[in-house]
Parts: structure tokens; C-alpha cells; sequence
């Protein structure tokens, strides 16, 4: 029916020739582009969304930061291992009747010349020494200790030498040398590491089921509190797939606020550290720190950690609040 | 042949254990017919139209809308049937948080539609109703009669196949209660098959049209 045309109409008499003032009637006159709000069909609940808000804020904050330590320890252990693992040291051991200096030279002539080494640098006796004073202080006589000399064997890149045969040569020539290629240490640190970068991934995979779980039982209060939304819309002609869609909307929306939140303060929070690590990395105690656990170096990737993480709370505060409805709907049905 | 808009055989309907609140209903709605659905307070002529609108369930029976078995229907067939229909609730039923403007044009942002495509008719059916300075305010400020021409406007703006209203002139003064009904024997003239439950004789004695009458629990037809 065209109401425009209809014979309940009033009138359609317009007043071209008097610019001034529009004699049209109302619904003639020229309609404002923004009629509609774009409000919700949705009631928004404020109080409600404020706290799943909140609780979403929280736990992409905690998610955040158990991905951003996981991502440190990841980077810290891969950069321990890699330089650990370019370098090689073998032990010359002080022997009676025998001298060290001249073992040490034959043991990185024979080192330098083997095939994958780049480099074979010796500790002098000096430096040796210097490397026991932070256990045994200074201004002691080591001559009288049986100090053992490292020389530290720096490997050309591709395959790794063929450290059996090495240590054997050196066996051969210089009694009670040692050769460690550090695997057994390696090993250890690798495992430590794993077990971290696991144990962080499980406390946000953990994290990211509770934010699922909260926002279930949030979607189903919702579904439960706008029942007579949902009929309605129901008989004016909206589809499941619809009302899902509207509920997924606003919790959505609702949830990249709070994952935003909640990841900002978790980037402010580790820029705090940040700073505070680089102030103490100055201090003895900062240097013995990073010797211990690596540099606070937090990085892009750190950022970006946290950046997927808000995404991925955002993203499944969204699939969820979606199958809930779609499950409701369906067991109402 | 075209089938009924409406095809109800023996049906029956109880509320849990309860007494069958309508028994053995056997009638059809042709296509492009009017009639009025009356009966006293309580008779179940709300009942009998949530049961043509598929909202409620028969206990018995067989119900078909526009050719479709309502106890076979799909999810998708259900939201077809729902938008040939535009119903007029008793109780309004206007979404509280959404202006008078939007709830009108409920029925077609609910279908997808762009606001620029409907909002002229949106607008003017408003003024139509006499809600054109009341169209961007909420319902719990309009008043009863304004709620009613407010959800009328909501079933008419789809241009319904067919329109189902549970006294739809409850609130209404008579001048306008005559215009409304002057509007649903246009529409109908226009192809839209109509129900309207009321118990408003004098109503009912403006247009000729076939009574559909409820009356423990049974119903017969006149006219």
C-alpha cells in the first residue's frame, strides 16, 4: 500500500511560489539522513556489560602477561643457546711434569686447524685467574693452585665438528684435556626453558577458557533477561542467524574494550619494567640479574604477543556469545 | 488453486495438565478475506492468533499457514511465514529501548534492509498514524493510544499478506478506531487478508465481514 497516495491523506498541497516559508506537510518535507541511531536491538544492561567488561579487561591483562613473559623467556633462551651453542671450550688441566703453556699451544694449534672451527682463542694465565676472583677475591698468590686453562672455540657456521674424534685427539696428545661442547647444560636450559614458555602458554590458554566460560554464562543471563526482545523480534520476522548476530554484536564490542583495557595496561605495565630493568642493569646487581635470567628485553614481538592476545579474547568473546545464542535458540525452539 | 492463508483442522490446545482451552477448531482463512475474530474476555482469541502467528504449539491438529505444514516448518519457512504476517499485539509489545521510528521500521531492519530504502515510508506511515512529532521517542513516554498506533504502524509496514490484530482499537479514541479500520479494509482490498480479534460489536457492525466466534472453547463462524 503506497500511504504516499492514500485517500486517508490529508492533503498534497505544496507552496512552490513562497520560498520563505515551506507550507508542505511534515512528511513531505525533507527527512534528516539520521533517523535511526543504529541502537542495539539488544538492551544494553550497563551495569552487567561493565562488569564482563571489567572481567575481560583482567583476564587479557593476565593472559598478556603470561604470553609477553613466555615470549622473554623464549627470546632470552634462544639467544643463550644460540650463542652458547657457537662456542666450544676445552679444559687444559695442569699436570706434573708437564707444561701448561706448551699443552695449551698444541691444543689450540690442533683446534684452530680442525675442520668446522672458525677460531681457537686461549685463556691466559692472567685471565684465568681473573675469571676465579669473583669466588675467590683478589690480591691471592694462584701460583700455587693447580688453575686450569680454557680455550674457547669459536665454530664456523653449518654442521657441527665432529667433537668425538676432536676430544680423542686431544686425549691422545694431552692427557686430562677435556672438551665440552656444552650439550649436557644446553640440554638442561632448553628443557627449563620449554617448561616456562609451556607452562606461560598453558596459563593463557587457561585464561582464554575462563574469559570463554564468563562470557557463556553472561550471553545466557542476557538471553534470559531479553526474552521478550528475543520473541518479539522473532515475530516481526528475524531469523536465529539474526538475533545471534546482534547478541555477537554488542558482546563483541563490548569485549574489544575490555580486551583494549586490559592489553594497554598490560604494555604500560611491562614498559615499566622495561625501564626499571634498564635502570638497574647499570647497578652490580642489575648485571648479575641479567647474567642469571637475560635482559628484560620485551621488543615488538612482546607487543605484538599481547596485541593477538587482546584480538584472540575479542575474537572468541565473539564465537562464543554467538554459539550460546544460536544454542539457546535452538533448545527454545 | 491457491491454498488458504490459514488451514486449521481439529485443532486443540491445553496449557501443561490443564483443561484444552480450544477444542476441535476447524477453519480456513481464504486469501484476501476480512473477518473478525470475537468472543468473551478470556475465550482464547489470543491464543487462537499466537497459534496462526506459530509462536505457540497446537496439542493437536493440523495447522497450515500459506501451505505449510506448520509441524514440519523449518527454522527458514518460520521467518519466511513470520514476514508475510504483521501482527498487532494486545499488549503492544514495543522494544522499550528503541524509539518510535525504529520500532515502526523493526520489521524491515530485521530483514537486512538499508535505512535509506525504507525510511520515507517509515516516516510517512508515522504521520499517517499521527506519530510524526512522536517518532523519536521512546515508548514508555507514549501514551496507550499512541503505543497502539505505534505497533500498528509496525505490522503495516511490510505490507503484510496477512494481518493479524488483537484488539486493535482498545485504546484508541473512535474517530481514529475508524480510521484504522477504514486502513485494514483498504489494505485488504489490496490483497491482505485480515484478523482482527476484538469484542467491540459496534466495531464489528462498521464492515461486513465473516465473525469468527469463540465461545467455550469451541468455535462457529457467522457470516
Amino acid at each position: 500500500m503506497n500511504f504516499r497516495r492514500s485517500r486517508y491523506r490529508n492533503t498534497t498541497t505544496t507552496d512552490e511560489g513562497n520560498p520563505k516559508k515551506d507550507k508542505r506537510p511534515d512528511w513531505e518535507k525533507p527527512i534528516g539522513p539520521a533517523l535511526g541511531r543504529g541502537a542495539p536491538l539488544v538492551p544494553v544492561d550497563s551495569a552487567g556489560s561493565r562488569a564482563l567488561m571489567a572481567v575481560i579487561a583482567i583476564m587479557t591483562f593476565l593472559a598478556a602477561l603470561c604470553a609477553g613473559g613466555a615470549q622473554i623467556v623464549a627470546s632470552n633462551s634462544s639467544e643463550w643457546r644460540a650463542a652458547v651453542s657457537r662456542e666450544v671450550t676445552i679444559q687444559v688441566r695442569p699436570a706434573p711434569q708437564r707444561d701448561i703453556d706448551a699443552d695449551v699451544q698444541i691444543a689450540t694449534n690442533l683446534a684452530a686447524q680442525y675442520p668446522g672451527i672458525k677460531k681457537a682463542q686461549a685463556f691466559t694465565k692472567e685471565e684465568s685467574e681473573r675469571l676465579l676472583e669473583p669466588w675467590l677475591g683478589t690480591g691471592l698468590d694462584f701460583n700455587d693452585l693447580p688453575i686450569p686453562r680454557l680455550i674457547v672455540l669459536e665454530l664456523a657456521g653449518g654442521a657441527p665438528p665432529d667433537f668425538t674424534n676432536l676430544r680423542q685427539q686431544l686425549q691422545e696428545q694431552i692427557p686430562g684435556t677435556t672438551l665440552d661442547d656444552h650439550a649436557l647444560w644446553m640440554s638442561r636450559l632448553s628443557t627449563m626453558a620449554n617448561t616456562v614458555i609451556g607452562v606461560g602458554i598453558m596459563l593463557v590458554v587457561l585464561v582464554l577458557g575462563a574469559v570463554g566460560l564468563a562470557v557463556a554464562f553472561a550471553t545466557r543471563g542476557t538471553m534470559a533477561g531479553n526474552r521478550e526482545v528475543v520473541e518479539v523480534l522473532h515475530l516481526v520476522g528475524a531469523n536465529d542467524d539474526f538475533i545471534a548476530r546482534e547478541f555477537q554484536r554488542r558482546f563483541f564490542k563490548m569485549s574489544l574494550k575490555g580486551s583494549a583495557m586490559g592489553a594497554v595496561a598490560a604494555i604500560v605495565m611491562v614498559l615499566c619494567f622495561s625501564l626499571l630493568s634498564s635502570i638497574w642493569r647499570a647497578s652490580a646487581t642489575g648485571e648479575q640479574l641479567e647474567a642469571l635470567f637475560g635482559s628484560f628485553d620485551f621488543g615488538w614481538q612482546g607487543i605484538l604477543a599481547i596485541i593477538i592476545v587482546a584480538l584472540i579474547v575479542s575474537g572468541i568473546t565473539a564465537v562464543v556469545s554467538r554459539a550460546t545464542v544460536r544454542h539457546f535458540l535452538t533448545a527454545s525452539n | 488453486m491457491v491454498p488458504p492463508a490459514v488451514q486449521f483442522e481439529n485443532v486443540g490446545i491445553r496449557y501443561g495438565m490443564g483443561p484444552e482451552v480450544l477444542r476441535d477448531l476447524s477453519f480456513s482463512i481464504p486469501p484476501n478475506s476480512f473477518q473478525f475474530l470475537t468472543g468473551p474476555s478470556g475465550a482464547g482469541k489470543t491464543t487462537l492468533l499466537r497459534l496462526i502467528l506459530l509462536s505457540i504449539k497446537p496439542t493437536r491438529g493440523l495447522i497450515s499457514v500459506f501451505g505449510k505444514d506448520v509441524s514440519r516448518i523449518s527454522n527458514d519457512e518460520l521467518t519466511d511465514v513470520r514476514r508475510k504476517m504483521g501482527v498487532v499485539f494486545q499488549e503492544f509489545r514495543l522494544l522499550d529501548h528503541l524509539t518510535t521510528y525504529e520500532n515502526v521500521s523493526l520489521p524491515l531492519r530485521v530483514q537486512g534492509k538499508d535505512e535509506a530504502s525504507y525510511r520515507n515510508e517509515v516516516v510517512e506511515l508515522l504521520h499517517w498514524v499521527g506519530l510524526g512529532d512522536r517518532m523519536h521517542v521512546l515508548p514508555p513516554v507514549l501514551s496507550g493510544g499512541e503505543k497502539q498506533r505505534a505497533a500498528i504502524a509496525r505490522a503495516l509496514i511490510v505490507r503484510p499478506a496477512m494481518l493479524l490484530a488483537d484488539e486493535p482499537t482498545g485504546n484508541v479514541d473512535p474517530s481514529l478506531a475508524r480510521r484504522l479500520l477504514r486502513l485494514f479494509v483498504e489494505l485488504n482490498r489490496q490483497g491482505t487478508s485480515i484478523v482482527i480479534a476484538t469484542h467491540d460489536l459496534g466495531l464489528m457492525d462498521l464492515v461486513d465481514a465473516r465473525r469468527l466466534v469463540l465461545g467455550d472453547g469451541y468455535l462457529h463462524i457467522d457470516g
